[in-house]
């Protein structure tokens, strides 16, 4: 049989059972096999847990029927009197060989697709992909091009304030774009704690480990927008940083790639600009409910005993260095992540500003993206000699 | 009947302490066992309480109930105190209780260090509930602790690891009793080959406590200094590494799931027989088997980490290796069955949480098998459908057996049987329930869900408020055990020595309820 003809057959079962189970109720919802692949290893995963799912619902009939029909059969209340039987060397070697051998029957096929999904050789183009508590970073390693993808979901919709939306959790402000039917190599590494990136449709999962770099690779046979989500528990919002992958024509992409490439120019330049305070206030707000609200809240409060507060806090009122200082280099051993290689020194000289003179604060001074970029250059100078 | 007359006279040159005192400092295995026992049980209704907690919150998409950090509390918690807190304790209970009175010893070999084996325990539980009320609340690392999210916590963190610490050396001081007993003080003529299965499985269920407790001890010791000395054990910017943690986390997780199923086993090998009214089929097969899945659960445990980016070579021979264990898992399976055919079977309670445990059991082994091969477990790993396997294997396994053994032996203990009109039903509850709970999850996973989620995409919502239903019916169903038992203690039916009609062994040869001493004078197995 060929393997892509098993798909549909469990398939089949599976919607025939579960339409008599609850017609009636919206098809739609109740998604009860993996997702539709996009990818010919996608595919090849697929068929293999349909093959295995076969292999085992065949086994489980010839198993239980056998009990069910000695249970029905071989009761004391249907007059059944017990055979005294308790040995027999030959069945018990047929049943130790039969499923040795079904297991190596499994085995083949997985093999294979371990070897192809390890191979990451040739690719046609490499994306480094850093986990954060919590959002993810990509960076299009020979183009240049580096952004943060954060949750677009309203904090409101979370707290049931609003109607969720179609993409409830599974949408994001900067989505990954790649080219379709192209070998995409993604490295993956973490900046604070492990995270895992993964796209179901495309069978990637790799987990990101802070301090190492791992590989592994994707290649979409369609175009669309496929979403996943972390799996490796990294913290209070783990389920809050989705990936979103928008697989794209080569026309597309190189569009897209153009149009990021200028925005970073953009960007850049206004790392070297003086900013008037409501500008900082405004663009601080911004960037602080997209980095900092999740832990230190959005009013800044804080969470008692696990985040402490900005509002009235020793560092957000005190001198300007320490503050911009901490939110560039971060706390070592608590969750205060180092902002220094993910936001731009606008961002940080703004949240800096934000944070002194918003959320009940009121300092007066300002931050400038000259002053920030002066610290982060002296404390990476300074940084072997601290370590 | 003659030891009647001797235990009753022996009783009185003993100056037994009565009220608390007679408890903390009881020597006597039937005594521990039935502390364990209770210790468990109480274990048992905090952590179900906290995952009752998790469905709430689960029940629909959105922050209803708790935030994500105390949700993440509740999972952790739920987690350390149901493996550690009642499924150890329990199986330790049932060792102390049954393996005396099961090889025709008269007490466990160190019956002090016995005692103090489970004082540890109290101890270490209640640590684990301080946490909560810690500034910042319980741990929310995930049970497994993975480093550098474990680094980051508070004191809450370091109570856990001390808790743990405990534990281990509670489960070290029952595991060399418990072998030191099986091996010295079996009856004459109790050989190796002669011993009843649950001694079996118990005997080598302290061998894997004995190699694999100081590994966790080892880790979670490195752990610790890692937060508080500035060791970098798991910190890459020392020169660390964290899957290194993984790694041998793992070496004691996975023989770990071995030893919460073991005694499971040996359980449901003695109740099926009994109900069967034939002898186990394959007696030496079964103890093969069980040897064959110890020695294997060493060989196996970075299945538990296909994703962290191992080469081929290691993903290819773990997924062999642990694909093995389905062989003597399946022989074991096989013999269950084959001891009913052509039995002459009823069905009390006992006996029906046994053929539901061989039945959804299987079905925990095959989504096991689902999960060991490499590229399907890329996909599912650490979603909903490992949630869903493991709890196939935990629930409707080990703690199905408890429960199992519990009405199995209920009679022995109390001197009075349960109700079994209300032990049915019971099971009934129980075994649906738990269907609705955990089958869902698989489907959940399949699609999408990862596990260790406070808040999930709105496709999810059906199967999570299903799951959830399923979950408080679970729950509320186990109290019907809990007054059953208390009931049981209180009096009721008297029962007779032998209890079950086709029971066979030692333990069914005392009166019950079982005399406060048994065996003084060693009985003679033909």
């Amino acid at each position: 049989m060929k393997r892509s003809a098993l798909r549909p057959l469990l398939g089949k079962t599976l919607a025939a059972l579960s339409g008599t189970m609850i017609s009636g109720v919206v098809w739609a919802d109740y998604q009860f096999n993996l997702r539709e692949p996009q990818s010919a290893l996608a595919r090849d995963v697929y068929d293999l847990h349909t093959l295995i799912n076969l292999v085992c619902l065949g086994i489980f009939i010839v198993v239980f029927g056998a009990m069910f029909y000695s249970i029905w059969k071989h009761r004391k209340s249907a007059g059944h009197k017990a055979e005294h039987f308790h040995e027999n060397t030959t069945v018990e070697i047929i049943w130790t060989i039969i499923p040795f051998f079904i297991l190596i029957g499994m085995a083949y096929p997985a093999t294979k697709q371990v070897l192809a999904m390890k191979d990451t050789s040739n690719p046609d183009m490499t994306v480094k992909v850093t986990g954060y508590q919590w959002k993810w970073e990509y960076d299009y390693l020979k183009d240049d091009v580096k952004f943060m993808s954060t949750l677009s979901t309203p904090r409101a919709q979370i707290q049931n304030k609003e109607a969720k939306g179609e993409h409830y959790l599974l949408e994001v402000d900067e989505p990954m774009v790649v080219p379709v039917n192209k070998k995409v190599r993604v490295l993956l590494t973490a900046g604070d704690v492990i995270h895992a990136w993964w796209v179901p449709e495309l069978a990637v999962k790799q987990d990101a480990i802070p301090g190492f770099i791992r590989d592994a690779w994707f290649k979409s046979e369609t175009t669309g927008t496929f979403r996943g989500q972390c799996t490796e528990l990294c913290g209070k919002d783990h389920a809050f940083m989705p990936i979103v992958v928008k697989v794209v024509t080569q026309e597309e992409y190189d569009a897209w790639l153009a149009a990021k490439k200028q925005g970073a120019a953009m960007a850049a330049a206004d790392n070297s600009k003086t900013f008037g305070k409501e500008e900082l206030m405004a663009k601080g707000e911004a960037v602080y409910n997209a980095n900092c609200a999740a832990c230190h809240q959005a009013n800044g409060a804080g969470i008692p005993g696990a985040f402490p507060g900005i509002t009235g806090s020793a560092i957000a009122t005190g001198p300007i260095d320490a503050h911009i200082d901490i939110v560039l280099n971060g706390k070592p051993g608590t969750a205060m992540a180092a902002f220094g290689n993910q936001l731009s020194e606008a961002d940080i000289a703004a949240v800096v500003t934000y944070q002194r003179n918003g959320l009940g604060n009121s300092v007066g001074d300002v931050a400038q993206p000259v002053q920030v970029a002066g610290m982060k250059g002296g404390a990476e100078a300074a940084a072997p000699a601290g370590n | 009947m003659a030891h009647d007359a001797t235990h009753a006279h022996d009783d009185h040159g003993h100056a037994q302490p009565s009220g608390i005192m007679r408890w903390l400092t009881t020597t006597n295995h039937k005594d521990i066992g039935s502390l364990y026992m209770w210790f468990a049980g109480i274990m048992f209704l905090i952590a179900g309480t906290m995952a009752l907690v998790i469905r709430a919150e689960l029940f629909q998409p959105g922050l209803q109930v708790v935030d994500p950090e105390f949700f993440n509390q509740m999972t952790t918690l739920h987690g350390l105190i149901m493996v550690f807190g009642v499924i150890m304790p329990a199986w330790a209970g049932f060792a102390n209780w049954q393996i005396p009175l099961m090889i025709g010893a008269p007490d466990m070999a160190f019956p002090r260090m016995n005692n103090w084996g489970f004082w540890l325990l109290p101890v270490a539980g209640f640590l684990l509930v301080l946490t909560l009320f810690m500034p910042g609340g319980g741990p929310a690392g995930g049970w497994t602790m993975y480093p550098p999210l474990f680094i980051q916590g508070g004191i809450s963190y370091d109570l856990t690891i001390f808790a743990v610490h405990i534990l281990g050396a509670s489960s070290i001081m029952g595991s060399i009793n418990i072998i030191t007993t099986i091996l010295n003080m079996r009856a004459p003529g109790m050989t190796m080959m002669k011993m009843p299965l649950f001694v079996w499985t118990w005997l080598i269920t302290a061998y894997l406590l004995i190699a694999t407790v100081p590994v966790l001890a080892g880790a979670v010791t490195m752990l610790l200094t890692d937060r508080n000395f500035d060791t970098h054990f798991f910190n890459a910017a020392g020169g660390g590494d964290p899957v290194m943690f993984q790694h041998i986390f793992w070496f004691f997780g996975h023989p770990e799931v071995y030893i919460l199923i073991l005694p499971a086993f040996g359980v449901v090998s003695q109740i099926i027989p009994t109900f069967a009214r034939k002898p186990l089929f394959g007696y030496a097969s079964m103890v093969y088997a069980t040897a064959s899945i110890a020695i294997l659960s060493f060989i196996v445990w970075a299945h538990h980490m296909f994703t962290v980016g191992m080469p081929a070579t290691a993903q290819l021979f773990f997924m062999y290796s642990t694909m093995l264990i389905a062989v003597p898992t399946g022989v074991k399976v096989f013999n269950w069955v084959a001891t009913m055919w052509k039995g002459s079977m009823t069905f009390e309670t006992p006996m029906l949480f046994a053929i539901a445990f061989v039945c959804l059991f299987t079905i925990g082994g095959f989504s096991g098998l689902v999960c060991a091969m490499t590229p399907v477990d890329i996909q599912i790993h650490d979603t909903y459908y490992v949630v869903a396997h493991f709890h196939y294997v935990l629930v409707s396994g080990a703690l199905f057996a408890i429960i199992a053994g519990v009405y199995y032996w209920l009679p022995k203990w109390t001197g009075h049987m349960y109700d079994e009109r209300l032990g049915k039903l019971h099971f009934w509850l129980s075994v649906i329930s738990m269907n609705i709970t955990f089958f869902p999850m698989h489907f959940l996973g399949l699609a999408g869900m990862p596990r260790r989620y406070a808040d999930y995409a709105l496709q999810f919502a059906e199967f999570n408020a299903i799951a959830s239903v399923g979950a408080f019916l679970f729950g509320f169903s186990q109290l019907i055990f809990l007054y059953l038992i208390i009931k049981a203690i209180k009096g009721g039916q008297k029962a007779t020595d032998q209890v079950w009609e086709g029971a066979e062994g030692l333990e069914w040869t005392v009166p019950s309820p079982a005399p406060y001493h048994t065996f003084e004078t060693a009985p003679v197995v033909k």
